[in-house]
C-alpha cells in the first residue's frame, strides 16, 4: 500500500473514486456542468444581446450598479472556494471534523453572498429596475438570479450533505457525494467570475 | 455482501412504475413512445384530410394550426426521441458487455419525466386549445401579445419538463459508454450503434441546455412579463430563432445519427460482412456531430442576417454532405459482394439508404442561401425534412425495432407481416412526400390551412393523402405483427438471425436481468463473430461466476416526474381567472406550483439520505431468465 497519511487506515486513497459507483458520479457529474456551461453560455449570449436594450427614462448599468456591494459579493464566494478545497483536503487526510467545519464555512458564506444578493436585487427594484421593466432588466435578473438559485440550491445540498456525514461518517458512498458538491461549488464560482466581469465590470466601464 | 438488506421486490404493474432495469426502461419508452407516434400519426392524417381537396373545410384554421404544432412537436420530442432511447436503453449496455448503466435510478427519472412532459402537453388539447404557434414557436406568434390562451404554455412548460428527461438520459448513455464497457472493448472496438449512441448523447448534452434557455425566457415572456422577445419592451424576436436552432440544428443529428448506428449493424449483419470502413465511420460520425452545431444558421437564410453570414453558413452546411457521404458508401460497399439476406429489418435499412440520400440532395439545395430564398416555407422544405426524419431515422427505427424484437422480447415477429409492413409504408412514404418537392416547386407555401382551385395543386395533394394512408396501414401492419407475436412462446434463440456479430447475440433472448453471468473477455471487433470465426461459437468470461449486485426498484422517479407536472401546472394557472373564489385562492396563487416542486424536491432528499443497497441475485437462479414482458 501506499505511504499516505491515513492512520485508521480505514478509507482508500481517494474514497470518491474507490467505487465504481464513485466513479461514475463524478465522471456524470464532469458531463453534467459541461452541460450546465452551455446553459450558462447562452445565458450570457443573451444578455450581451439584450444589455442594452433599456426603456425610457428606466436606470442603465452604469446608474444602476453598486460595484462596491458586488465587489464585496465577489470577495465571499471566491474565499467560499478555498474553503470548499479545504474540506475536501480534510476529507483526503480523513480528518472528518475539520472537513465538516469546512463545508460549514461554506455553507455560512454562501448564505452571506445570498443575503448580499437580496439586498442588492431590492434596491435595483426600487430604483424600477424590476423583472419586467425591459428586456435589460429581463435578462439581468434571469442570468443573475440563474446563479443565485444554484447558490442557494448548494447551500441547501451542502447542509444535507454535512447532516448525513455526521450521521454515518465518511464512508465510500458518501465521499463522492462530498467531492461531486465541492466541484459544483467551484463550477458555480467560475460562473460568478464570469458575472462579475461580464455584467458588472463591463456595465459599470464599458 | 456483509449485511444483505432485503430489498422490496414488485410484481405486476408496480415492477413497471419502479423498475430501474434498462432493459424494461427500454420497453416503457418504446410504449410510450409508439403511442406518441399512434398520437402524432393521427394528427398528420388529420391534416392530410384537410389538404387532400382545395378550399376543403374538414378541420378549419385553428384546429389546423394546433394540429400542425403538434404534430411536428410530437413526432420530434415523444416519438422519435423516445423510441431512439427505447432501442438505446435496450441494446447500448448489451453491446459494450455491461451488466447495467451508470444511474439506472436516473434512467427511470429520465423516463418519467419525458412521459410527464408529454402528458402536460397532449393535456392541452382538453383544456381549451393546444399550442398553435407551430414546433418553432417563432417570436411574436408565439408571445403573449398574439397568443393569448394557455396553448404555448403548455409548449413551454412541456417540452421543459420531457427535456429534463432527454438531457439526463444522455449523460447516463456518456458515463456508461466510457466507465462500464467489459475488459478488451476499446472505443474503437465498439460496435456503430454504441458509437452513434454515444456521439448522439454529447450532442444531447450540449444542445438541450441551449433549448431550456430559450423556453424559460419564454415562458418568464408568457408568464412572468419578462421582455426577452417582446419588441416593445426593447426584445429580440431573431434571439429566439438563433436559440432555438442552436438547439435545433444539432437536434437533428440527435435524431439521425442513432438510426445511422442501426443501419449500420443491420446491413452489416444481414450482409455476412464486417462493416465496411468501420474507423471512418466512426470518424465521420464525430464529424457530423461537431458540423451539427456550426450550421444552425441555414435555418435563418431569410431572416435578413447579411450575405457574409448566409454565405459562410451555406457552405458550412454543405460541408455536411462529406461526412454523411462517407457514410452512404460505406453501407453501399458493405452490401456490394456480401450473401445478403433481405429479412424485414434489411428491407427497411436497404430502403433507408436511398431514401435518405434523397433527402440529403435536396437539403444541400437548401443550402444554397439564394436558392432558399425561393423554397423557403414552401412544401419543398416540408419535402426535406421528411425525407430526413421520416424516410431516415423512421425507416432506421423500423429496422432496428425488427432487427432487436427477438432481443428485446424473446419473440420474433412475422417476415410475413413485416413485409408486408415494409412495402406498404415504403410506397406510402415516397407518394406522400415525393410529390410535395414539387408542390413546394410550384409555389405552395406551408403551414396554411387551405388553398385554392387551379394552382395545379390539387392532383398531387390528392396523391400526398393517399400516401399518408397507406402509411397508416403500414404502421397498423406493424401493430398487427406485433400482437401476433405475442401470442406466441417466448422462445428465440440467443442469436436468432444466426449471424449475430455483436455481443448482445451472446446472451439469451430476452437479455436476463443481469445481462451477463459473467462479463465477457472482448478480444476483436465484432465480438462474437470473431469468437464464431475461431470455432469458441461463445464469449469466454473475463471474471469467475459470482453473485451480481442489482440496483434496488424505486418509486420515486415516477413521484417527482408528477411534481414537475403538477407544479408545470399550477404556474400556469396561476393568474387564470378561476369561477369562484375557492378555486382561485387554490389555484390563483402560486401555491399548486410550489407544491408540486415540493414533492419533486422531497424525493431527491429522500433519495440522497438513504443509502439503496441494492440486492444480490446468483446467477444460477434458474427463475431469473429475461424480462418478462
Ligand atoms: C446533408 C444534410 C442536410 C442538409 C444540407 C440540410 C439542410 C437544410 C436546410 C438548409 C434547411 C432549411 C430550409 C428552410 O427552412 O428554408 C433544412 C431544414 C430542415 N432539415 Fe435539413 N439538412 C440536412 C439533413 C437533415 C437531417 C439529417 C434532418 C433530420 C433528421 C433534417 C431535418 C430538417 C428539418 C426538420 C428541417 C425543417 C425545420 C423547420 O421546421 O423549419 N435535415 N435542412
Ligand atoms: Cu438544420
Amino acid at each position: 500500500m501506499s505511504a499516505h497519511p491515513h492512520p485508521e487506515g480505514k478509507l482508500p486513497h481517494e474514497p470518491e473514486r474507490a467505487t465504481l459507483e464513485g466513479r461514475n458520479k463524478v465522471l456524470g457529474f464532469w458531463l453534467f456542468l459541461g452541460g450546465e456551461t452551455v446553459l450558462f453560455g447562452t445565458l450570457f449570449s443573451t444578455f450581451l444581446a439584450l444589455r442594452g436594450q433599456v426603456g425610457e427614462g428606466n436606470p442603465t448599468s452604469h446608474e444602476l450598479f453598486n460595484l462596491a456591494m458586488v465587489a464585496v459579493a465577489t470577495l465571499i464566494l471566491l474565499t467560499s472556494s478555498l474553503t470548499s478545497v479545504f474540506a475536501i483536503q480534510a476529507m483526503h487526510k480523513e480528518r472528518v471534523k475539520a472537513m465538516i467545519g469546512w463545508l460549514i464555512v461554506t455553507v455560512v458564506f454562501g448564505l452571506l453572498f445570498l443575503g448580499l444578493e437580496i439586498y442588492e436585487f431590492a434596491e435595483y427594484a426600487a430604483e424600477g429596475h424590476r423583472f419586467s421593466t425591459s428586456a435589460f432588466s429581463s435578462s439581468f435578473y434571469t442570468l443573475v438570479g440563474f446563479h443565485g438559485a444554484h447558490v442557494a440550491f448548494g447551500v441547501i445540498w451542502i447542509s444535507i450533505l454535512v447532516g448525513q456525514i455526521v450521521k454515518k461518517g465518511l464512508t465510500v458512498v458518501t465521499a463522492p457525494k462530498i467531492y461531486v458538491a465541492g466541484m459544483y461549488w467551484h463550477f458555480i464560482d467560475v460562473v460568478w467570475v464570469f458575472i462579475f466581469t461580464v455584467v458588472y465590470l463591463m456595465g459599470k466601464v464599458g | 455482501m456483509a449485511h444483505e438488506v432485503p430489498v422490496k421486490r414488485y410484481r405486476g404493474l408496480m415492477d413497471w412504475l419502479t423498475t430501474v432495469d434498462h432493459k424494461k426502461i427500454g420497453i416503457l419508452y418504446l410504449i410510450a413512445g409508439g403511442f406518441f407516434f399512434l398520437v402524432g400519426g393521427f394528427e398528420a392524417l388529420l391534416i392530410r384530410i384537410q389538404l387532400w381537396k382545395p378550399m376543403n373545410d374538414f378541420v378549419g384554421a385553428d384546429n389546423y394550426n394546433e394540429l400542425l404544432t403538434m404534430h411536428g412537436t410530437t413526432m420530434i420530442f415523444l416519438a422519435a426521441m423516445p423510441m431512439l432511447f427505447a432501442l438505446m436503453n435496450a441494446i447500448v449496455p448489451l453491446q459494450i458487455g455491461a451488466r447495467d448503466v451508470a444511474f439506472p435510478f436516473v434512467n427511470a427519472l429520465g423516463f418519467w419525466t419525458f412521459f410527464f412532459g408529454g402528458l402536460l402537453l397532449n393535456l392541452s388539447w382538453f383544456t381549451g386549445g393546444a399550442p398553435d404557434a407551430g414546433w418553432t414557436s417563432y417570436l411574436p406568434l408565439a408571445g403573449p401579445t398574439y397568443n393569448l390562451d394557455h396553448g404555448v404554455d403548455y409548449y413551454v412548460i412541456g417540452l421543459q419538463i420531457a427535456g429534463i428527461g432527454t438531457l439526463i438520459g444522455g449523460i447516463n448513455f456518456l458515463v456508461t459508454i466510457i466507465n462500464m464497457r467489459a475488459p478488451g472493448m476499446t472505443f474503437m472496438r465498439m460496435p456503430m450503434f454504441t458509437w452513434t449512441a454515444f456521439i448522439t448523447s454529447a450532442l444531447i448534452l450540449f444542445a438541450f441546455p441551449a433549448l431550456t434557455v430559450g423556453l424559460v425566457a419564454l415562458m418568464f415572456d408568457r408568464l412572468f412579463q419578462a421582455n426577452f422577445f417582446e419588441a416593445a419592451g426593447g426584445g429580440n424576436a431573431v434571439l429566439w430563432e438563433h436559440i432555438f436552432w442552436i438547439f435545433g440544428h444539432p437536434e437533428v443529428y440527435i435524431l439521425i445519427l442513432p438510426a445511422f448506428g442501426v443501419i449500420s449493424e443491420v446491413v452489416s449483419t444481414f450482409s455476412r460482412k464486417r462493416l465496411f470502413g468501420y474507423s471512418t465511420m466512426v470518424f465521420a460520425t464525430v464529424l457530423i456531430g461537431f458540423l451539427g452545431f456550426m450550421v444552425w444558421v441555414h435555418h435563418m437564410f431569410t431572416t435578413g442576417l447579411g450575405p457574409v453570414a448566409n454565405a459562410l453558413f451555406s457552405i458550412a452546411t454543405m460541408l455536411i454532405a462529406v461526412p454523411t457521404g462517407i457514410k452512404i458508401f460505406n453501407w453501399i460497399f458493405t452490401l456490394w459482394g456480401g450473401s445478403i439476406r433481405f429479412t424485414t429489418a434489411n428491407l427497411f435499412a436497404v430502403g433507408f439508404v436511398p431514401t435518405f440520400v434523397m433527402g440529403g440532395v435536396t437539403g444541400v439545395m437548401l443550402a444554397a442561401a439564394p436558392a432558399d430564398f425561393q423554397y423557403h416555407d414552401s412544401y419543398f422544405v416540408v419535402a426535406h425534412f421528411h425525407y430526413v426524419i421520416v424516410g431516415g431515422l423512421i425507416l432506421g427505427i423500423f429496422a432496428g425495432l425488427h432487427y432487436w424484437w427477438p432481443k428485446m422480447f424473446g419473440r420474433m415477429l412475422s417476415e410475413r407481416l413485416g413485409k408486408l409492413t415494409f412495402w406498404t409504408f415504403f410506397i406510402g412514404f415516397h407518394l406522400t412526400f415525393f410529390v410535395q418537392h414539387f408542390l413546394g416547386l410550384l409555389g405552395m407555401p406551408r403551414r396554411v390551412y387551405t388553398y385554392l382551385d387551379g394552382y395545379d395543386f390539387n392532383e398531387l395533394n390528392l396523391i400526398s393523402t393517399i400516401g399518408a394512408f397507406l402509411m397508416a396501414f403500414g404502421t397498423i401492419c406493424f401493430l398487427v405483427n406485433i400482437v401476433v407475436s405475442f401470442r406466441k412462446p417466448a422462445d428465440a434463440a440467443d442469436d436468432p438471425w444466426e449471424d449475430g456479430r455483436t455481443l448482445e447475440w451472446s446472451i439469451p433472448s430476452p437479455a436476463p436481468e443481469y445481462n451477463f453471468a459473467q462479463t465477457p473477455l472482448v478480444r476483436g471487433y465484432d465480438a462474437l463473430w470473431k469468437e464464431k470465426m475461431e470455432g469458441h461459437g461463445t464469449m469466454s468470461p473475463a471474471e469467475p461466476a459470482g453473485p451480481i449486485h442489482m440496483p434496488s426498484p424505486s418509486i420515486l422517479p415516477l413521484l417527482m416526474s408528477v411534481g414537475l407536472f403538477i407544479s408545470g401546472l399550477g404556474f400556469m394557472y396561476a393568474d387564470n381567472d378561476w369561477p369562484n373564489p375557492f378555486f382561485s385562492q387554490l389555484f390563483g396563487t402560486h401555491i399548486v406550483a410550489v407544491l408540486g416542486l415540493a414533492v419533486t424536491l422531497g424525493c431527491m432528499l429522500i433519495r440522497s439520505l438513504k443509502d439503496d443497497p441494492g440486492f444480490h441475485i446468483d446467477p444460477e437462479e434458474p427463475q431469473l431468465k429475461g424480462v418478462k414482458a
